[in-house]
């Protein structure tokens, strides 16, 4: 057995863009759930959205930062359109109606009525909108290879990408470690722990919960680019599977904590890869199909997921008395 | 931290039997006068005398499926556009007779193949209503000659399937979507009742019901397809076993859940593990393809001016006398007025004496056996199934329980024709890929004017 190719892939994975993808859409979520307790179960409807209106307005020529931009007022305002119907009802209402407007989100965009704007369902292709991107690159062209890692500079699954993408991961860790200590996010645990008792201090729960669903949409936006800068958009890629990965990431490190979220994506693509890799070393592919093995892992998944929440709600780094999940 | 919801629900019922009365005869009535589900978007193409279809699989040189590529097919007015699926096939349906020129998108192929044949890009193919075409495009490395590959067949004088064209006027296409959106609507209540008398009963959203659906589904194909069972005898062991599968779950997971004190939102994100264990548990053992409960082309039978298939017919009668039988149970039975007492408060309900427990794991076994004969049916209707049949109309069963009111049963049945019917109506004025989007708009929009529902007890939520 290679041991050595195993652990590369495995180490590789810990900081791979996927990753920090992951991380950066589960501390959206964080402050959704773990923050104000906002049951969103639509984070990938905010991904997609951000991913396409980064990809269509790049592919059209705009310059980055318009194509940012247009990414996070896309997603902010799917977080208002969202927010209006639901945020005065139950929180099970926001769940259904939130995996729901994702899904809209996934089939509007895949429909081939509107393969002119964003391919249909095949996506909109990487080299059309990577370039506004990559052209920020200091790094140059050509590869480099650190250790047994060896990446491109600026192209596609690059040093770069990855550079920029824990470089946001830091940066919204350090926002959200200032705002769960600030009075507003405060307020936000103050919305998750009992709504009624702020309402009679006078404090508008309504607009607190709106702040926080556009907010951690916003993070999620920014998760969909991070995502599909190293590969294409694919409407079907990030569909409702990927929400639940987000979730159980959140769940695994600790939803309402600060390291949570980061915490939580490196266990669980590190240990999916080590273990579909594992497999993928010891069984020969007579037994199992290189697909089943990841379809085991995805079953390993919703198991761990599973039994979080029944053992162990407060994840890895959690505070059981600081957090039980609970609708609203 | 606990809440034992005291569910929304319906305060007359004998208004509510005879509503469901009225819904199930009109829906009676209505199947009379007959469906058929026109080439049913989600699964492939299946010809009938209102449309053609042309179908292939594209393989790779090494014979695995090509998947993703992208075809465009273009002729009689119509480009239409598809992409191969994970087991490399390809269909689209055509409203008219004629050639269809079919093109093969060569940037979408996998990395490192190309067309054996690249001249025979594009390929002409002509197609009769009624009749299915195929147009293959080996790969491989081009070899100049046109090789051994079975190109298209096209056969024009082979027509046997071919029958004469429905009158393509607007009225009898409203009336075949409206027939057809009934039956679908019949088939999600019955995937539905489950999932709202769940709500109703424990109060929990479960996201995994949707998989119950598939199960009934895939056992009826295990059935039908490797044990080699006729349709019924496998049907009713499908739903059989999908009822047990229910009694199973309840007694192995949310019997312990509910006895931990585990609150329902806890409970409802172990429903989406679950769902997630189930769908890819599925596609581990039956692989990512359509499987087909029955071979045998549906047989199309007009009924003035829409067309039905046997099929269809048979499922919503099915459908309509189960619905009633259900609606008996509830109103008429110890057990269902046991059931109803539960739903609307459980505490008091236990203190009478009603065995809450045992109720609960009633509702979970009947939940999970509709659930399974609505798979079998909507199997049969969209002609095939798949690992992730029920993840897809999941969310049309909650938009019609919300729609209808969380956790009223008769409200499920509302709720469930009128997303059957918004779903495929829609198709006339929207492209029928975003169908469902359609309806799920719809889900949303009644939260904001009416968040009880069409049949729920108007009261505060929030």
């Amino acid at each position: 057995m290679d041991w050595s190719r195993i652990l590369t892939n495995v180490v590789g994975e810990a900081f791979a863009p996927t990753t920090a993808a992951y991380a950066l859409a589960a501390i959206g979520l964080n402050i959704h759930f773990g923050l104000t307790g906002l049951l969103n179960m639509g984070q990938a409807g905010f991904m997609l959205l951000g991913a396409y209106g980064f990809a269509i307005t790049a592919t059209a020529g705009w310059p980055l930062w318009a194509s940012l931009l247009t990414a996070l007022a896309a997603a902010a305002l799917f977080g208002l359109i969202l927010g209006v119907p639901t945020l005065k009802l139950r929180g099970d209402y926001l769940a259904i109606v939130t995996i729901a407007a994702a899904e809209i989100v996934r089939l509007v965009g895949r429909s081939t009525s509107l393969t002119w704007l964003t391919g249909g369902n095949a996506g909109i292709a990487g080299d059309g909108f990577k370039e506004s991107f990559q052209a920020t690159s200091p790094l140059g062209d050509g590869r480099t290879q650190i250790g047994p890692f060896e990446y491109s500079n600026s192209l596609s699954n690059s040093w770069w990408v990855r550079i920029v993408a824990w470089v946001l991961v830091a940066l919204a860790l350090y926002l959200v470690w200032r705002w769960t200590r600030s009075p507003w996010g405060r307020v936000l645990k103050g919305v998750r722990e009992d709504e009624d008792a702020l309402r009679s201090l006078g404090k508008n729960v309504y607009s607190y919960k709106m702040q926080a669903l556009v907010l951690g949409g916003l993070f999620g936006a920014l998760a969909g680019i991070i995502y599909a800068l190293p590969r294409a958009v694919q409407p079907d890629s990030m569909g409702r599977p990927m929400t639940f990965y987000v979730w159980t990431i959140l769940l695994l490190g600790g939803a309402a904590t600060v390291f949570g979220p980061v915490l939580g994506s490196i266990l669980l693509w590190t240990i999916l890869m080590f273990v579909t890799s594992f497999l993928r070393e010891i069984v020969p592919d007579t037994v199992l199909r290189t697909e089943q093995i990841a379809m085991l892992g995805w079953v390993l998944v919703g198991l761990t997921l599973m039994l979080l929440v029944i053992f162990r709600p407060q994840g890895i780094l959690g505070d059981k008395k600081e957090l039980s999940i609970n609708a609203h | 931290m606990q809440r034992t919801a005291p569910p929304v629900r319906t305060p007359s019922l004998l208004t509510h039997l005879r509503r469901t009365l009225v819904a199930g005869l009109v829906a009676l009535a209505a199947i009379l006068v007959g469906s058929l589900p026109a080439g049913a978007a989600e699964g492939p193409c299946v010809a009938s005398p209102s449309n053609g279809c042309i179908t292939g699989t594209i393989r790779t040189a090494a014979g695995d499926p090509a998947v993703g590529v992208s075809l465009t097919i273009e002729g009689e007015g119509e480009v239409l556009t598809t992409v191969t699926g994970d087991d490399g096939t390809w269909s689209v349906s055509v409203s008219q007779s004629g050639d269809f020129a079919v093109t093969v998108d060569p940037e979408t192929l996998p990395e490192g193949e190309t067309l054996r044949d690249p001249d025979a890009n594009p390929r002409t193919v002509s197609v009769a209503l009624g009749s299915t075409r195929a147009a293959l495009f080996p790969l491989g490395t081009p070899s100049g000659g046109t090789g051994t590959d079975g190109s298209a067949s096209p056969s024009p004088t082979d027509s046997e399937l071919e029958a004469p064209a429905t009158p393509a006027g607007s009225t009898s296409k409203v009336a075949q979507q409206a027939v057809n959106g009934l039956i679908f609507g019949l088939l999600l209540a019955l995937a539905s009742v489950g999932l709202s008398l769940l709500y109703g009963t424990t109060g929990l959203s479960n996201f995994a019901h949707g998989e119950q659906v598939t199960l009934g589904a895939i056992l009826a194909y295990v059935g039908t397809q490797i044990i080699g069972l006729p349709l019924i005898p496998a049907a009713i062991l499908a739903i059989l076993a999908g009822a047990a599968s229910g009694w199973v779950q309840d007694a192995g997971i949310w019997h312990h859940l509910r006895r931990r004190r585990i609150g329902n939102t806890q409970q409802m994100i172990v429903t989406i593990g679950l769902s997630m264990v189930l769908q890819y548990s599925y596609q581990f053992f039956f692989g990512g393809g359509r499987l087909r409960i029955v071979i045998a082309n549906p047989v199309p039978v007009q009924i003035g001016p829409v067309i039905v298939s046997e099929q269809s017919l048979i499922s919503g009668v099915i459908a309509v006398i189960t619905l009633i039988g259900v609606a008996y149970f509830l109103t008429a039975t110890r057990t269902g007025r046991a059931t109803r007492a539960v739903s609307d408060n459980a505490a008091l309900a236990s203190a009478s004496g009603i065995g809450v427990e045992r109720i609960i794991r009633l509702v979970w076994t009947l939940g999970a056996g509709l659930a399974a004969l609505g798979g079998v049916l909507i199997a049969l209707y969209f002609n095939s199934t798949s690992w992730n049949m029920g993840g897809t109309i999941l969310l049309l069963m909650f938009a019609a329980v919300t729609l209808g009111g969380l956790g009223t049963a008769y409200g499920a049945l509302a709720g469930s024709i009128i997303i059957g019917l918004v779903a495929e109506m829609s198709s006339l004025v929207i492209p029928s890929d975003m169908r469902y989007a359609g309806a799920l708009l719809i889900l949303i929009f009644v939260l904001l004017v009416r968040p009880q529902g069409i049949l729920g007890r108007a009261e505060r939520i929030g």
